[in-house]
């Protein structure tokens, strides 16, 4: 990662040369043209994330789960007609749903997510501590999946044609074509049954207060389900870094290279590995969209207690606040990703900043 | 004159490749073949076994390990778990190759209006593509299976609405190109309608284009149909789902139950993996740079 992030600031500095060079011949200031492409991505955010409510808020307005029903749960028939309708009252559900989408963005406007039916606190506070626990899953297989995948698809693209790329190949042909949950399904059988090396389940050791949990406790639980996670996310970066370090080695400048007796390590080092950890790395970012439905299912698994696992039970039992805090949440992390994977390559290649200025 | 006879077999051997197709859409249509043949082959044991002696409850016999009388052993209601199996796939190929069917339709309509009903349809769909493809295909899901209270219908549709935006992107640049062709200049200016230009030009030149998008996102709708299963938002439980299995044998792998999920979930694994090359194959062969590889 040190060398990717190297890239960054390399191509940071690049960057701004270009731009440098570009104000002082008379184009505009570097301050306008950046100011003007976040002004445009945060409008951007904001229309998507309105419509995002809006289009969510009407399907699930128009759902057959009864929210009342999904609140009261098994007690259903102890709890009388009056009840059920003081219940809608209370949560405003005896509305119409125009009322009720303007009060909901409204408080969204302030800050509040509403309450969570199924957990019984504010959405933002369930979110904020679930997003937590599967941050830092996600970063661990996110970094891990990113390494590994860049690393064999270098090793394939080096080794064309020959048994180890076949091999890898192949592995991420595999890899593609499993199903997230049946590897978690397999790990925690192999591991953490069989073995006993991990335990099964939960982000920390049960009937143990918060504080006393250690990092090495967290660690453990944490191990499988990021496991699992990355390796899905393997084999769209290799397959993606070998077909770009592949059409590296054939251009012009990797031939003059080989002509001059460049060979193998000192040739990626110098000439491959820069143009292709960028598009590793941006691939990476815009892969935050699979690596949020990649936990959902890990968590699942694994009962490890972070948004995943929140958006399944809030799916399952009808907790509508929730459900719209998170689908908003997940679109603001996608979003996050394609911006930075965006960014990325804006700090590197001068023409896409370019464009962006002229249209 | 006698030829040598092991010139004969090289000549032989040299004819042989240069007289039938190439290499690689040989191997891609003995491949479909054998798929197609292999599916039906699966099917028609599935409805044939559906029911009957495979999925009968049988204590005496519950909880096995893989056998000869069991190859997949049997779950601990003593059914046996390849015709589950095979049931479980059959049953994922039909909600697949609805889905990914409805999936490819919306991306044609999609793609087609973008580029053929002038500038505000073009930001429409793409607004719209923007919008499917800001939230994790995950998240969609569990949304609209929400939305339509669980079951099929929710699986169907939001797995045909998740998938669209890919395949839809590469019809409008298609369509595109073909909008400035001569024949649809020279259709246009005979008086014929838009939607006539669309279904009678278009439609039939993209029809390749579609069916491979179709089938490169078969693999993807069975994989997330059975996601959807198992995390129990997907079919009903009565149905037997590989999704279903799965879920259910984790509460029996703590008591060391192992084949419930292993073997499904390679099926599955095969499966998907099949569909993929081949929709890959496809893909390669109407590449026109890679089609003669």
């Amino acid at each position: 990662m040190e060398k990717l992030s190297a890239d960054i600031q390399d191509g940071r500095r690049r960057g701004a040369g270009a731009e440098a060079a570009q104000s002082a011949s008379g184009g505009e200031g570097i301050k306008g043209g950046w100011g003007l492409y976040l002004l445009g991505k945060a409008l951007r955010l904001i229309l998507l994330l309105a419509a995002v409510s809006a289009v969510t808020f009407t399907l699930v307005s128009h759902s057959p789960v009864d929210p009342v029903r999904a609140y009261i749960g098994a007690d259903i028939l102890r709890v009388g007609p009056e009840q059920q309708a003081q219940i809608a009252a209370y949560w405003g559900l005896d509305e119409p749903p125009l009322e009720r989408f303007f009060r909901w963005v409204g408080a969204l406007l302030s800050g509040d997510l509403g309450t969570s039916m199924i957990y019984r606190e504010p959405v933002a506070d369930v979110i904020a501590e679930r997003f937590a626990s599967s941050a830092l899953l996600m970063a661990a297989a996110w970094l891990l999946s990113g390494a590994l995948g860049f690393s064999a698809g270098i090793a394939a693209a080096m080794a064309h044609g020959r048994w180890p790329d076949r091999l890898i190949r192949r592995c991420c042909y595999l890899l593609a074509s499993t199903p997230p949950f049946w590897l978690a399904l397999l790990l925690l059988t192999v591991f953490g049954v069989a073995l006993g090396w991990f335990p099964i389940g939960l982000a920390a050791p049960a009937g143990m207060a918060a504080e006393e949990v250690g990092w090495l406790d967290r660690l453990r639980h944490m191990a499988l389900p990021a496991l699992t996670l990355s390796v899905v996310g393997i084999a769209p970066v290799a397959l993606h870094t070998r077909q770009k370090l592949l059409e590296v080695l054939a251009s012009d400048h990797a031939l003059y290279a080989r002509s001059r007796g460049e060979r193998g390590w000192a040739l990626l080092r110098r000439h491959g590995l820069r143009a292709v950890a960028l598009p590793a790395l941006s691939l990476q970012l815009a892969g935050f969209s699979e690596l949020f439905g990649g936990a959902v299912l890990a968590e699942q698994v694994f009962s490890y207690p972070g948004l995943g696992q929140a958006t399944v039970q809030a799916g399952l039992r009808g907790d509508v606040p929730l459900l719209m805090g998170l689908v908003l949440g997940s679109a603001l992390f996608v979003f996050a990703g394609n911006l930075l994977a965006d960014l990325s390559y804006r700090l590197v290649d001068p023409r896409l900043r370019e464009r962006s200025r002229t249209s | 004159m006698m030829e040598r006879p092991e010139m004969k077999a090289a000549t032989q051997r040299k004819a042989v490749p240069a007289a039938s197709l190439p290499s690689g859409r040989l191997r891609l249509l003995v491949g479909a073949a054998l798929l197609v043949a292999a599916l039906l082959g699966l099917g028609l044991w599935a409805s044939l076994s559906g029911g009957g002696e495979g999925l009968r409850t049988n204590l005496a016999e519950r909880s096995l390990p893989p056998s000869w009388g069991h190859p997949l052993g049997t779950d601990w209601l003593g059914r046996d778990m390849l015709v589950r199996t095979v049931q479980g796939l059959w049953l994922s190929l039909q909600v697949g190759l609805l889905a990914s069917l409805a999936g490819t339709a919306i991306a044609a309509a999609a793609g087609l209006s973008a580029a053929l009903l002038g500038r505000t349809a073009d930001r429409i769909v793409s607004w719209l593509m923007d919008l499917f493809l800001s939230l994790p295909h995950l998240v969609t899901l569990i949304l609209i299976a929400f939305v339509c209270g669980g079951g099929l219908r929710g699986v169907l549709i939001g797995v045909a609405l998740t998938h669209w935006p890919s395949l839809a992107r590469l019809i409008r640049a298609e369509a595109m190109q073909l909008r400035s062709a001569d024949y649809v200049a020279v259709s246009r200016s005979l008086g014929k309608s838009r939607v006539w230009i669309m279904t009678r030009h278009l439609l039939p030149h993209l029809l390749p284009q579609l069916l491979t998008g179709c089938l490169l996102l078969f693999p993807h709708a069975i994989l997330h149909e059975a996601a959807i299963t198992f995390i129990g938002l997907g079919l009903p439980p009565d149905q037997p789902a590989i999704g279903v299995i799965l879920s259910e044998s984790m509460r029996y792998l703590n008591a060391g139950l192992w084949w419930l999920a292993v073997f499904p979930g390679v099926a599955l694994l095969l499966l998907v993996g099949a569909f993929d090359r081949l929709g890959h194959a496809a893909s390669a062969l109407l590449d026109p740079g890679r089609s003669q590889q």
